[in-house]
């Protein structure tokens, strides 16, 4: 494969090593909790422990009077340090409801984690201890925990908004048309779905720190953020300081998986504070914190309901969902939701569609953006659902999938709910992936071991996804009110030494960055990545960028990169014109070097046209000098990504315990610019997505507090609990783009999920289960295959 | 997270760390490989005034053939048990389940020593320890006692040793025969939410993990195995006596299912 | 209290306060910020060093336990601007994405394959189960030290 011009492959297409991971391997990558700053005080925050609590009185007399503790501050004492509260992105409608939320609260606590008050000290043990010697008085008021009941508005998490209910959202392009498919239905299916929260635990904690300059009220910002360049303009306007003297910096970044897509209370306080001591402050979560006080992601309750007709053709869905966004509306806790919105009929041709979302606050952590962002929830819906159907039908599931998918030949496909799909050959991955998996071997075994009463209860499931990434067309951001575009920035330079260097929006943290973007421009440039130095994450080097989430990075980065190194060589084109005296038609590219067609001797390499642009001494007139451009680019579509994924589970009858024996994946990102980087991402996001279907699940009690706060009881899963992958791949370019490049930074959490899940049902059909809550935890398994329910009825 | 300010007294003795306990008493623990420890004390569960590291007396820390039975130094670490080739030979259920407690890095710092005198229902040793019928020797000032594991574990993190004695030596008869541990967790590094030691050795010795507020014996199914009950039906009364408490990877119902699907398998793999 | 100890084959001498972490030593004090912190309760193993060429979880111990001992971090592995034959293979494999677990993983890896000179993706699996990774799966990982395991039985 290629992505070249002269259609010579390249680099690019090829697993190359990153270049990243020498610094990372050796130590010498710097996160921010390992940045030396001299003179820096250290933070230790005061968080509530209640879930729902009027703030009587904080003394902190007890911590100024320990050794080392600097100063100490109530969310009254700092009041007037915020322009703004933290910010919302995303107002969904213009009725949303938004309450204030400061970064460390006044009068009312409202999650279990909610920062109360403030302490400054030299050292970051003495701030620990400092925090503890703070007394705060509380007024105990009911949590409100679970989503359900606090959609009643029974009790409520902010008595001054009268409801709990933050939005409605609808999706209903034609509502007689959903009506009419139901009426008409010959099989129907109704099904409620319950997504867990799950705790992101990207594996560094958050971390802060603001170095004010001396002179000129400027501060340097380094955070472990996905998004340094709209951290900027959120610091800017919460804190009243003007944008120009703020400049942040991304270092090496831990891990976000949507949990640092967010402009965090820690983030402003520590701005704040460094304003007001006129020292360095820094901050580092502790994971207890990070499980309380980062976003969590998930936490739904899905009605989906499928109307088909005879065969299982689906003629309607229709969903109902409760959305958990917590106490307060982060960064883009609103629309979450709305990234799944539009998919919920999968990757099958579904006439007619509704949707409708109920945002409903809770006495708990917010919720936002994680690996995925709606799109696994979902996912998860339909291909539960349509599961429910092949039973109905009496069909096997791969049966089921292919009678209901969008043809090839329908692309570019517009779907009900108003997307067109790019491009795509579903039933081309699901029988990649069924052949990968000996499926019918197994359907086989199955058979024998359930013949033969065998306790190794084995199951198979399936999951066809399609998804929309790429974040975002800035004008179906706007019908979606979201308050930014989706652009992302590059800026090329061949400089006078005839090395590149490109300057990226994109803000990595993990996803290979440098590695992919030298790949595109070296491929073009005829160069070595090596040569090609990649400027990121840094808002004084790279002032314009949208950032990294939604599995947008290479599709709308990585295009801008590839845009602006061909306008590089245009310009290169009409230098080396003008000097070799030919027309720019004569010249072709070979290996980085023009050559006139014809006359192989009379050539110029990159690197002196490079250098001869530096110079500027012999340039065509009116051409400006130095080899470089810029490229803004603003996707016209979102890209939609595909693949079937088909997990096989070993079920112990006796104890419970579920056991991921196999795992096939066949996914179609479009062209690939590094397959090895490309399987790690698939990698990564299976795991993400078999821990929420087997092990995870952010555990509330009935008053409010996190019972899963710490990675004992969060059950993250390790190597020993997972098997190798089978990961195969089929190539369906898109035509968003000009490299044909769809995203997988998201596809395998997408898909994960329901296959697992489909196949511990499957495992458990001879008992009679059709549902089972996630995670599907031994006890669960126990309760069902006994014919326990849910709600613990025989 | 950090632990909150202590003194710390690293011994040299025996003698030495049970002076220091008779001074200090309740403000002081003692500190061997910390991993019971160290995170309470880091999540400020435990606030000790004073930790007296016993981590350094190597002289507790040996497998030794003591005749009748096997002596294990309480300082031995997870990791020597598991390589010791003459648990290996003679007890070797306690080479495989030190082989299993925590994950590697916790089994290159944490005791036998340490993990009994904790006290902890969900570790794993001190099962196998009373699956085996093993007795302990404490060091006080008024010199040394033995106390059988049968009566070593008295309450929720509470043992039978004083405040100011010292865990110095774990005694298991040779028990070559047949044996079993069936450790069920979630993840291979958590605590198991139930496990169970069997160990034939003239008497079957079962064992429970996790079924109450101590380490325990499945009395009820010794007591059917003694009279001739078979696997089956001695398995069926695992639970019997047992008080196991629910959290949430299992209600306590779920934990007592547990005990009579492991202790079934555990004795039919030691008869096998 | 005054402790004494070699990290990385050079021996280092301070005056700490009894509860520091052995972690935060070698972080704050000795300067080598490769060690990472990723939680509290000695469950994920980002912090993981080798201790006396044991693998340990530098944040549960305390830095006065540590004294006498010989500390390796992953700022000790690689020998002359070449690195480890286990770092090359985390390399060669894409066995780490955002590199916030590697440092501890590959120590991990390093104290697993002194204990099983060969191992087979079991004992791998097995034997890496305190280390949590939130971005590789795990797949490429085990594929990474077994490569080493591999290499290195044919050398032998």
């Amino acid at each position: 494969m290629t992505v070249t011009d002269s259609g010579v492959a390249g680099v690019v297409g090829t697993p190359m090593a990153r270049r990243e991971d020498p610094a990372l391997l050796s130590g010498e990558a710097r996160f921010v909790d390992d940045l030396v700053v001299p003179g820096a005080l250290h933070v230790g925050l005061v968080r509530s422990p209640h879930a729902n609590a009027r703030i009587r009185s904080v003394d902190s007399s007890a911590a100024l009077a320990l050794p080392g503790v600097v100063a100490a501050f109530s969310g009254a004492d700092l009041r007037d340090e915020w322009a703004q509260p933290l910010p919302c992105a995303w107002p969904v409608t213009e009725e949303m409801l938004n309450p204030a939320h400061l970064p460390v609260a006044i009068e009312h606590a409202r999650y279990v984690g909610d920062a109360v008050a403030v302490v400054v000290a030299e050292s970051a043990y003495v701030a620990e201890d400092a925090a503890a010697a703070v007394e705060v008085d509380y007024d105990v008021l009911p949590a409100v925990v679970d989503l359900e009941d606090a959609a009643t508005d029974r009790a409520l998490v902010h008595p001054d908004l009268s409801t709990n209910i933050a939005y409605t959202w609808e999706l209903t392009p034609d509502p007689g048309a959903v009506e009419r498919a139901f009426a008409d239905a010959t099989h129907t299916v109704s099904e409620r779905y319950v997504q867990q929260r799950l705790i992101p635990e990207a594996m560094e904690p958050r971390g802060v720190c603001v170095v004010p300059q001396p002179f000129g009220d400027e501060y340097t910002v380094y955070s472990a953020t996905q998004i340094p360049h709209i951290l900027r303009v959120m610091l800017a306007l919460s804190l009243g300081v003007a944008e120009t003297r703020l400049r942040v910096i991304a270092p090496a970044v831990g891990g976000g998986f949507g949990s640092k897509l967010n402009v965090y209370a820690e983030e402003l306080l520590c701005a704040a504070l460094a304003r007001r001591l006129h020292r360095p402050v820094r901050w580092t979560e502790d994971r207890t914190e990070n499980a309380q006080a980062t976003v969590q992601g998930r936490g739904q309750i899905q009605h989906i309901e499928l109307a088909a007709n005879g065969d299982g053709k689906i003629a309607a869905v229709r969903v109902r969902l409760l959305a958990d966004m917590g106490a307060y509306l982060q960064l883009v806790t609103p629309g979450i939701p709305l990234l799944g919105a539009f998919i919920y009929h999968g990757a099958y041709d579904v006439p007619a569609y509704s949707f409708s979302c109920r945002g409903v606050f809770t006495t708990k952590t917010p919720t936002d953006a994680y690996r995925g962002a709606g799109r696994p929830e979902a996912t998860y819906a339909i291909e539960r659902a349509i599961d429910a159907l092949a039973r109905k039908v009496g069909v096997d599931p791969a049966e089921i999938r292919r009678r209901n998918f969008i043809a090839p030949d329908a692309f570019p496909y517009s779907s009900a709910p108003g997307l067109v799909f790019d491009s795509g050959n579903y039933e081309a991955t699901m029988a990649k992936a069924l052949e990968l998996a000996g499926y019918g071997d197994l359907r086989v075994e199955q058979r024998a071991r359930r013949a033969q009463g065998s306790s190794r209860l084995l199951g198979v499931g399936l999951s066809s996804y399609v998804e929309m990434c790429g974040l975002a067309p800035s004008r179906v951001l706007a019908s979606l009110n979201y308050s930014a575009g989706g652009w992302e920035s590059a800026t090329v330079r061949i400089l006078p030494t005839g090395k590149a260097q490109v300057v990226t929006g994109t803000s990595p943290h993990g996803q290979g960055h440098v590695t992919s973007w030298s790949m595109i421009v070296a491929d073009k440039f005829g160069m070595s990545p090596d040569d090609v130095e990649v400027l990121h994450s840094d808002t004084a080097v790279s002032p314009h960028g949208m950032d990294t989430y939604g599995s947008r990075s290479l599709s709308v980065g990585g295009t801008a990169v590839f845009l602006a190194a061909g306008r590089v060589l245009d310009k290169a084109r009409t230098i080396a014109a003008h000097q070799l005296e030919v027309a720019e038609e004569d010249l072709e590219l070979a290996g980085g070097t023009f050559v006139v067609k014809g006359s192989p001797e009379r050539s110029m390499a990159l690197g002196t046209i490079a250098f001869e642009a530096f110079t500027a001494h012999n340039l065509p007139d009116g051409l400006e000098p130095t080899l470089e451009a810029g490229v803004t680019w603003d996707p016209p579509n979102f890209t939609f990504p595909f693949g079937t994924h088909v997990a096989v589970v070993e079920v112990d009858q006796e104890t419970g315990r579920v056991d991921l024996v196999r795992y096939v994946a066949v996914d179609d990102c479009g062209e690939q610019v590094n397959p090895l980087i490309v399987e790690g991402q698939v990698h990564g996001g299976i795991v993400q997505g078999v821990a929420q279907a087997l092990w995870e699940e952010a555990v509330y009690d009935n008053d409010g507090n996190l019972l899963t706060a710490t990675l004992t009881d969060y059950l993250v899963p390790s190597a020993a609990e997972v098997p190798s992958l089978t990961v195969g791949r089929t190539i369906t370019p898109s035509p968003t783009n000009p490299m044909g490049v769809k995203g997988v930074g998201e596809t395998g959490t997408i898909a994960a999920t329901p296959a697992v899940m489909n196949a511990v049902i499957d495992a458990l059909a001879p008992f009679g289960v059709r549902d089972l809550d996630m995670p599907a935890s031994p006890e669960r398994v126990w309760d069902a295959i006994r014919g326990i329910d849910k709600e613990g009825r025989a | 997270m950090i632990p909150v300010a202590f003194d710390y007294q690293r011994v040299t003795s025996v003698d030495e760390a049970l002076g220091l306990l008779a001074t200090h008493g309740d403000e002081a623990k003692l500190l061997a490989g910390g991993h019971s420890l160290l995170p309470l004390m880091k999540l400020r569960l435990a606030v000790p005034a004073v930790l007296v590291d016993v981590g350094r007396l190597r002289d507790l820390s040996y497998v030794r053939d003591a005749g009748d039975h096997i002596a294990v130094g309480a300082l031995t670490r997870h990791r020597d048990l598991e390589t010791s080739e003459l648990l290996a030979s003679q007890v070797p259920i306690l080479a495989h389940v030190a082989g299993l407690v925590g994950d590697p890095q916790v089994r290159h710092r944490g005791t036998i020593g340490g993990s009994l005198a904790h006290g902890d229902p969900a570790s794993d040793l001190p099962a196998v320890v009373l699956a085996l019928g093993g007795t302990l020797v404490a060091r006080g000032r008024g010199g040394e006692r033995t106390i059988p594991a049968q009566s070593f574990f008295e309450g929720f993190l509470q043992t039978a040793l004083g405040p100011d004695e010292l865990l110095t030596e774990i005694r298991v008869p040779k028990a070559s025969g047949g044996w079993s541990y069936q450790k069920f967790n979630r993840r291979a590094q958590d605590w198991a939410i139930v496990g169970v030691a069997a160990v034939r050795n003239g008497a079957t010795g079962v064992a429970l993990v996790n079924m109450g507020s101590t380490p325990l014996r499945a009395s009820a199914t010794e007591a059917a195995l003694a009279s001739g009950a078979t696997v089956g039906d001695a398995a069926a009364v695992a639970a019997e006596g047992t008080d196991p408490s629910g959290d949430l990877n299992a209600s306590p119902d779920f934990r007592r299912h547990l005990a009579t699907v492991l202790v079934r398998r555990a004795l039919e793999e030691a008869a096998g | 209290m005054r402790v004494r100890l070699s990290v990385n084959g050079g021996s280092q001498e301070h005056e700490v306060e009894p509860r520091l972490l052995l972690v935060h030593y070698l972080r704050e004090v000795v300067g080598l910020t490769g060690t990472n912190v990723g939680c509290d309760t000695s469950s994920c193993g980002a912090c993981t060093v080798l201790m006396d060429g044991e693998s340990v979880k530098s944040c549960t111990v305390l830095a006065v336990q540590a004294d006498g001992t010989e500390v390796t971090t992953i700022e000790g592995m690689a020998r002359d601007g070449v690195m480890h034959p286990i770092q090359e293979a985390f390399r060669e494999h894409h066995a780490l994405q955002c590199g916030y677990c590697t440092p501890g993983m590959v120590m991990a890896a390093a104290s697993l394959l002194e204990e099983h000179r060969n191992p087979t993706e079991a004992e791998v699996r097995e034997g890496l189960e305190g280390n949590l990774c939130r971005c590789t799966g795990y797949h490429n990982i085990v594929k990474a030290v077994l490569a080493a395991g591999s290499a290195r039985e044919a050398l032998v």
